[in-house]
């Protein structure tokens, strides 16, 4: 029984097709990933779930715990459990990391803020004070994103491009903390284009073009992957219909 | 024992407790009456009370270091009446001070707050100097604070100015300083205007030392009917002067805001920078603590909070 499904959604956006009828199901505490290469619609279906300005007209349907998002807010779609963490997360002047994780933190479900940073790898006697501007590193930025997301404690968590920006050891941190949501019941939607990113997910969905292009386990879908798609002439030429 | 009006007023700013220390200084006035003070060892602060205010004259003496922040409680707790502060500040070489100034007006109806300062800091002094407003609810506040200050060599200078608690009403900020060689300035307005509120801030700066700095940052937000014009600037004449300005205003509902940064360099060896930004709150701040589950106007409370922090 699926958490979350898409059912053929489409998306237009400026007179462009970035969507077409894509039919998705996300199960329960696992680990998925929406693969393919840039251009492939990953992250505009994301914004889709999620509701972003923008990406709330669409055809089709998304139905969260048998209820459909279609008519609902951001923060709506918030309390219902789902969020989104940003590619490029945004700052903010002034804000502390401290406020910024208070405003997430779920007391029930949640981890305290003081743990939430710690187990995304930063200290907190370090960090909570900070404000979250631009004094923090891009990969400084992304683990407080994840610990913001560790206090809240989703039902399902979309996370944009988890690994850019990320050294090889912050990266491990993010796997924990992925795993760390896994095992508190979570479904995590991984968007990417790394293959270090899709080893972790149970099952992966391969867009191109907007077009669901195959499905399978992150193993299969990563000898795919590597095998079909990197060298697809495709890539960074989004003619839809020339990519079924 | 300090009087009732006295007490409001420490109350209201938070400093009941931190006036009980032997080692605070502090100057209360209530409208055009000191009615208490306190001084230290090499700070010499001489009130004068004058008409619809008082007259003060600040000596802190050469090399003299104060630990504590000084208070300084500019209050009027009548609904109306002009209040008129006029400021002489010598602050002498070597020394240095950090004056919070707490100015109070929790019932104003029609009160009109003028302030007049001249400012000399010395050679490697510092003075730095925190101005925090409580008003009422009604708006009824007219904040018009002028200042001229001289930074000898290698003093330092900070202010910060913030109105955040109540209604601003009407403020007009006028501050100049001018900045001798290797002296370093930083001015800071922190605002938040709602209802009719009219903001307005002026500040400037001459860099005419070699290597002097300076930064002149607003941060204002706007809702309602609100409007604010910021104008700052820096003029750099000096070489391996450094300057900024800086301004950001998140305007909501049908406020106007507007933002004149000028910068002017007359030497080759100077560099002056500015950025500006005025607009809506950003929609990725927003919507990504929305997606966290705060309601619009709970995201914009919070960047708007931290904006002003």
């Amino acid at each position: 029984m699926s958490v979350l499904t898409l059912k053929n959604i489409s998306l237009t956006l400026s007179d462009k097709k970035i969507l077409h009828n894509v039919n998705l199901e996300f199960l329960p505490g696992k680990i998925h990933a929406l693969v393919g290469p840039n251009g492939a619609g990953k992250s505009s279906l994301a914004f889709t779930i999620m509701g972003l300005e923008g990406y709330r007209k669409f055809e089709g349907d998304i139905i969260f715990k048998g209820e459909s998002l279609k008519d609902k807010s951001i923060d709506q779609r918030a309390k219902l459990g789902i969020t989104l963490a940003w590619q490029e997360p945004a700052r903010y002047e002034g804000l502390t990391i401290s406020s910024f994780l208070e405003a997430a933190y779920s007391p029930e479900k949640g981890f305290k803020p003081e743990e939430a940073l710690l187990k995304s790898g930063l200290a907190p006697d370090l960090y909570l004070k900070r404000a979250v501007d631009k004094t923090l590193s891009g990969g400084e930025r992304k683990k407080v994103e994840l610990a913001s997301i560790l206090a809240m404690m989703p039902q399902v968590v979309l996370l944009d491009e988890p690994d850019s920006g990320i050294d090889i050891e912050s990266l491990e941190r993010i796997f924990d903390a992925i795993k760390i949501l896994k095992k508190r019941g979570s479904t995590v939607i991984l968007i990417t284009h790394s293959l270090k990113v899709l080893e972790h997910a149970e099952d992966a969905f391969l867009l191109c073009c907007g077009h669901l292009m195959e499905k399978g386990s992150g193993h299969s879908m990563c000898r795919y992957f590597k095998g079909k798609c990197m060298p697809c002439d495709h890539q960074n030429m989004p003619e839809a219909d020339d990519a079924k | 024992m300090p009087n009732n009006d006295a007490l409001r007023l420490y109350k209201t700013a938070h400093i009941d407790k931190a006036l009980d220390d032997p080692n605070v200084a502090h100057l209360t006035i209530s409208h055009d009456k000191v009615i208490s003070s306190q001084s230290l060892p090499g700070l010499n602060v001489i009130p004068k009370e004058i008409k619809d205010g008082v007259d003060i004259k600040i000596v802190l003496e050469e090399g003299v270091v104060i630990k504590n922040p000084v208070h300084m409680c500019f209050g009027m707790l009548k609904q109306e009446g002009v209040q008129r502060i006029i400021l002489d500040i010598d602050i002498k070489p070597k020394a240095s001070i950090f004056v919070i100034a707490h100015c109070i007006f929790p019932d104003a109806v029609k009160v009109q707050h003028l302030m007049n300062g001249k400012i000399k800091v010395g050679e490697h002094a510092s003075y730095t100097y925190l101005e925090k407003h409580i008003h009422a609810d009604s708006g009824g506040v007219e904040v018009v604070p002028k200042a001229r200050v001289m930074l000898s060599d290698y003093a330092r200078f900070k202010t910060d100015f913030e109105l955040l608690q109540g209604r601003v009403g009407k403020i007009e900020i006028d501050y100049e300083t001018i900045c001798l060689a290797h002296s370093v300035m930083e001015m800071t307005a922190k605002i938040n205007g709602s209802g009719d509120d009219v903001i307005k801030i002026n500040e400037s700066a001459l860099l005419e030392g070699e290597g002097a700095r300076g930064v002149l940052t607003s941060r204002v937000a706007l809702r309602q009917n609100a409007r604010a014009e910021v104008f700052n600037k820096i003029i750099a004449t000096a070489p391996f002067t450094r300057g900024h300005v800086d301004c950001k205003e998140i305007v909501q509902d049908k406020a106007i805001a507007s933002a004149t940064p000028i910068v002017e360099v007359r030497d080759p060896k100077a560099h002056v920078t500015h950025e500006a930004a005025i607009g809506s709150v950003d929609s990725k701040q927003l919507q990504t603590l929305m997606s966290r589950g705060l309601s619009e106007e709970e995201a914009v409370a919070l960047i708007i909070q931290g904006l002003l922090s």
